[in-house]
């Protein structure tokens, strides 16, 4: 079932959630509404369960919510089909795990819930999917934070949801048991396929799970593709700093049309560190410290003629051959560069270019 | 060395941190102070009360229900905490269900709103109530009007005889007013530490209304809900000002059981008076330990739910 919302807005008080904010899912692709904290990012999840309502609008195109081309808005929340998995799983604590799972089916109407049996067998199976077959007789705070997330997952699915809306899903969980739970998630998705949108705002997860990312910032969508599209050809400076580390340069080049004094990005791991001087643009550093973990070890880098600090992420054999000491001068060349200039979008995979895009020769 | 050797001896001896305790004369002296106390102003009362009560011995302080001004008191009593205390129920979740589950404008008056009869003097809601429904009241003089609206509901008063204040309704309003905050102060600041999550969650899977709360909410807040009731039972039963107020003190009629202990205290039945108020003290008694049930059912609940988390991490 898709998922579509059209020019969304919502404020709550003074503050905007979200201002017009529209958006596609297709049938069975697993999404993720990426962004930091007061984003809208779970505005526009509840707005979709039918858990808050956009504001109303004069225009009837505005702010609507439809599920396979059909108009939801006026939909309550227990009649949309969807499931809700909450960031604090929302179980009810009184019950034990196999109620919660069951309380979908049972308090449906006598004419369409499911006999005891159709209810219990369901519930076990749906246990066995997340690998809690055993646990049925247990209360909530019997279980482990990740146990948990699952049995809130299986609660939700127990209604047969066409779409599945996560509310960060793993944001209260550590980090193995966020690694393991996101696995076993993706896995779930392909055996189920159903449609699915996650909010998350941690950038790996993101793009580790999800077919789709929506980049989301101060109430608005950034940008949407695939995880590899946001993180190759970020469309923003929002998205390009928040998906992963990111230096910020002073750009100074008016010869490739370029605005002089415009910020230029540049990966850690496309800061290329040589010894010595290999072309008439390398930038001139100084080393300020080294640090390596398993393969790649990161440097902390000082850009000489202005100071700013700088990040390289050199393969640890090249590190050993460089054999870079704290207060050593070294060059850098980039392999990759982006700009935005004036809202457009600019990068080279020229080392040359790149690097006389924030090169000192032409500094102004 | 030596030195750390026969502190760790000492440390092992005495596990009390002694440098973060109090010196011994002053918890002596703190302690019977409090104890004090509560002996000379809560203990000693209750037990002069049972002493005059049975001062003529078991069979006089039995008698005193016989007589059937007691009774009568007696009966008024439970009818006004028995009207009052379900109504103010119903009305307390409701209350704090509006005031924790959802945002509105006015929300904070209405929760000052709600600690209003704690603030005001139960004397004066009592004359509330007389200057609106007594005879001299807004009702008085609809009753008394030539050309009333609703002429038919003139003539369904006069033809019923409806009165309020010096009667049974005036007493049970009263209460009503007297114990309203009760539950609704148990309810509110639960339900807005349990949030509206686990009710949100209910009802995208379908559950309706009443289902959400039978089944979700009611669960979560049984203990404090039952807690405020017996609150407001004590209350509701003892309430002396509102209720002598709107009373009238009919004999046998419009006395609650704490209007008839003053008229036999008033009338030098003393052992009549105390056995009447022995009741009352029975009932505080009772409460408390009722009281005392809902708080520890409620801590064997949180230490079951932790000793499993330990429990759990141990097997890990």
């Amino acid at each position: 079932m898709s998922i579509e919302v059209r020019n969304v807005w919502k404020h709550f008080g003074e503050f905007t959630a979200l201002a017009g904010v529209s958006l596609k899912v297709e049938t069975g692709r697993l999404t993720a509404l990426l962004g930091p904290s007061g984003s809208g990012k779970t505005t526009l999840l509840r707005i979709i369960a039918g858990l808050e309502f956009a504001d109303a609008s004069n225009d009837p195109e505005w702010g609507r919510v439809l599920f396979h081309g059909e108009d939801v808005s006026g939909v309550p929340a227990g009649k949309r089909g969807v499931g809700f998995v909450f960031q604090h799983y929302a179980l009810f604590k009184h019950m034990t795990v196999a109620e919660n799972v069951a309380f979908g089916l049972s308090v449906r109407g006598r004419s369409t819930r499911p006999s005891k049996k159709e209810i219990a067998d369901r519930v076990a199976e749906l246990l066995d999917l997340v690998q809690l077959g055993k646990f049925g007789g247990r209360l909530p705070h019997q279980l482990s934070g990740g146990q948990r997330q699952r049995v809130a997952l299986a609660r939700a699915l127990a209604v047969q949801p066409k779409v599945l809306l996560l509310d960060e899903p793993f944001g209260a969980l550590d980090a193995q048991v966020r690694k393991d739970l996101r696995r076993w998630l993706r896995s779930l998705h392909e055996k189920l396929h159903v449609t699915t949108v996650f909010v998350t705002h941690d950038q790996e997860e993101a793009l580790e799970l999800a077919d789709e990312v929506v980049v989301m910032n101060q109430a608005k969508i950034e940008q949407v593709g695939e995880p590899q599209t946001v993180y190759d050809r970020p469309a923003s400076p929002f998205v390009i700093e928040f998906l992963g580390n990111v230096n910020r340069l002073t750009a100074g080049l008016a010869k490739l049309n370029v605005p002089a004094r415009d910020v230029l990005y540049v990966r850690p791991h496309d800061v290329d560190i040589r010894r010595t001087r290999t072309g008439e643009h390398d930038l001139q550093v100084r080393v300020l410290h080294v640090f390596s973990a398993g393969n790649y070890g990161r440097v902390t880098l000082q850009r000489v003629t202005t100071g700013e600090p700088l990040e390289a992420e050199v393969p640890r054999d090249r590190l050993r051959e460089l054999s870079l000491q704290q207060g050593d001068e070294a060059f850098v060349v980039f392999r990759h560069v982006r700009l935005f200039p004036k809202g457009e979008f600019f990068e080279t995979d020229v080392p040359e270019q790149a690097t006389a895009l924030a090169a000192d020769s032409y500094s102004i | 060395m030596a030195k750390n050797v026969s502190t760790l001896a000492y440390v092992a001896k005495h596990p009390r941190r002694r440098s973060i305790e109090d010196p011994l004369w002053l918890r002596i002296v703190l302690i019977s102070v409090a104890l004090g106390f509560v002996g000379l102003f809560l203990i000693v009362p209750m037990l002069v009360v049972f002493a005059e009560g049975l001062s003529n011995g078991w069979s006089a302080y039995l008698r005193t229900f016989e007589d059937s001004d007691a009774q009568a008191a007696i009966r008024l009593t439970l009818l006004a905490a028995g009207i009052a205390v379900p109504l103010n129920m119903v009305f307390g979740v409701a209350a704090a269900w509006a005031i924790a589950k959802f945002e509105f404008r006015g929300k904070n008056f209405l929760t000052s709103l709600i600690d209003l009869p704690f603030a005001v003097s139960p004397v004066v809601s009592g004359l509330v109530y007389v200057l609106l429904f007594g005879a001299q009241g807004w009702l008085g003089q609809y009753l008394a009007a030539e050309d009333p609206w609703l002429p038919w509901l003139q003539s369904w008063l006069y033809d019923h005889d409806i009165r309020i204040i010096f009667a049974t309704p005036g007493i049970v309003l009263a209460t009503m007013f007297v114990t309203f905050p009760f539950v609704a102060r148990e309810l509110i600041p639960l339900m807005q530490a349990q949030g509206r999550d686990e009710e949100l969650a209910a009802l995208t899977l379908g559950a309706s209304g009443w289902q959400t709360f039978r089944r979700v909410t009611l669960p979560n807040i049984k203990w404090a809900l039952f807690y405020g009731v017996i609150l407001c039972n004590a209350r509701a039963m003892g309430e002396f000002g509102a209720v002598s107020v709107v009373s009238g003190h009919i004999r046998g009629e419009t006395n609650t059981i704490p209007l008839h202990v003053e008229i036999l205290f008033n009338e030098f039945q003393t052992q009549a008076s105390f056995a009447m108020a022995s009741l009352l003290t029975l009932l505080a008694f009772i409460t408390l330990v009722l009281k005392s049930l809902v708080e520890w059912r409620h801590r064997l609940a949180v230490e079951a739910a932790a000793a499993s988390v330990t429990r759990q991490f141990a097997t890990k």
